[in-house]
């Protein structure tokens, strides 16, 4: 499946890159839609990469990559459960996302997550399972989960260890900030920042380079040098659930679902 | 050394330009949530460009309660 247009994204094979763009009105919010479209194109990626080099994923919304996690739906849905079942049934939706998030980091083909605004908790998860980030330079970078008495539940802190010192990791988690994507070059996390509205172009120059490459060269290489940290993923998942039954992530999460502002947590 | 009301001026002056509002209607003391009609995607929009244009790093929580031009400056202007 060469093409694919879907609820919340789409993708299509253009000169050996597979661009994957996100699509989802506000800031492609990952909920059930986008989960259920990411396994579509996680289905394929084994097909698609046989004929590929690199993978692009971008997004078609002015405000951002992606804001996170749909936390309005995740708070309606568990509260529609009883406690067992609200756990498990979160546990069922975490499996399904990281599966879909290690398919992605385990590609045999390079990967660039270009990103450009709001690339906040769920959304810098996925630009993490990327080999490279580009960022435009407007883009800016999140662990909002705090915030909301939860910690990033999609593999970002695992996966945040392994790109950049454990110092940035406490900065970026413990104090919830964001920063800009001149900072994240300068911590190591992004590779290239683009002038603004730029970093598509960048990001298929990128592709281009990548293309010289001998592919299984290119794949023993990544294999190398980028371990997945599977461990400490599945750990993540059953701190993320233990975490979400406390008062404090309820208390926080219904002041999210109350509010009508887009990131009601910041400042 | 710049003052907290050449800092001051210097925000004003971006805000109107970017969010293309006349500079002549903005003032130290307004909201500028209001004064630009911003919601919190706009405002770290705002935050960005400024962080750039003073080349400083300003976190988003030190913007906690702070809603007006003059008290933006006095938090830049910390970091100058």
């Amino acid at each position: 499946m060469n093409a694919f247009q879907g609820k919340t994204l789409s993708w299509q094979v253009i000169d050996g890159t597979i661009e994957l763009v996100l699509d989802r009105a506000p800031c492609n919010e990952i909920g059930s839609a986008t989960l259920a479209d990411l396994e579509s194109f996680a289905a394929a990626l084994e097909s698609l990469q046989k004929e590929a080099h690199a993978l692009i994923i971008s997004s078609a919304r002015p405000e951002g990559f992606c804001a996170g996690a749909d936390l309005r739906e995740l708070y309606q849905r568990s509260q529609a459960l009883e406690q067992r079942e609200r756990v498990s049934g979160l546990r069922d939706f975490l499996n399904r996302i990281h599966m879909v998030m290690n398919a992605i980091d385990a590609a045999r083909i390079t990967t660039i997550a270009a990103v450009h605004g709001v690339t906040f908790g769920g959304g810098f998860e996925l630009a993490l399972t990327c080999d490279l980030i580009i960022a435009d330079k407007m883009a800016r970078f999140c662990f909002p989960e705090l915030r909301l008495g939860l910690i990033p539940g999609f593999g970002g802190i695992p996966r945040l260890q392994r790109d950049v010192g454990n110092a940035v990791v406490r900065d970026l988690l413990l104090t919830g900030r964001s920063i800009n994507a001149t900072k994240a070059q300068s911590a190591g996390l992004v590779s290239q920042v683009s002038a603004e509205g730029d970093v598509l172009r960048v990001a298929r120059s990128t592709a281009v380079q990548l293309k010289k490459f001998d592919r299984a060269t290119a794949t023993a290489a990544k294999r190398f040098i980028k371990p997945i940290p599977y461990d400490m993923l599945r750990r993540e998942i059953e701190i993320f659930c233990d975490l979400f039954t406390r008062s404090a992530a309820e208390a926080g999460l219904r002041k999210f679902v109350e509010s009508k502002d887009a990131l009601p947590y910041l400042p | 050394m710049s003052t907290v009301q050449n800092t001051t001026e210097q925000i004003l002056q971006l805000a109107a330009e970017h969010f293309k509002v006349s500079r002549e209607k903005l003032t130290a003391d307004d909201d500028f949530f209001q004064k630009l009609g911003i919601n919190s995607l706009q405002a770290l929009d705002l935050l960005t460009r400024l962080e750039q244009h003073f080349n400083i790093q300003l976190p988003d929580y030190e913007l906690q309660g702070v809603s007006d031009f003059r008290t933006l400056a006095e938090r830049i202007q910390s970091r100058l």
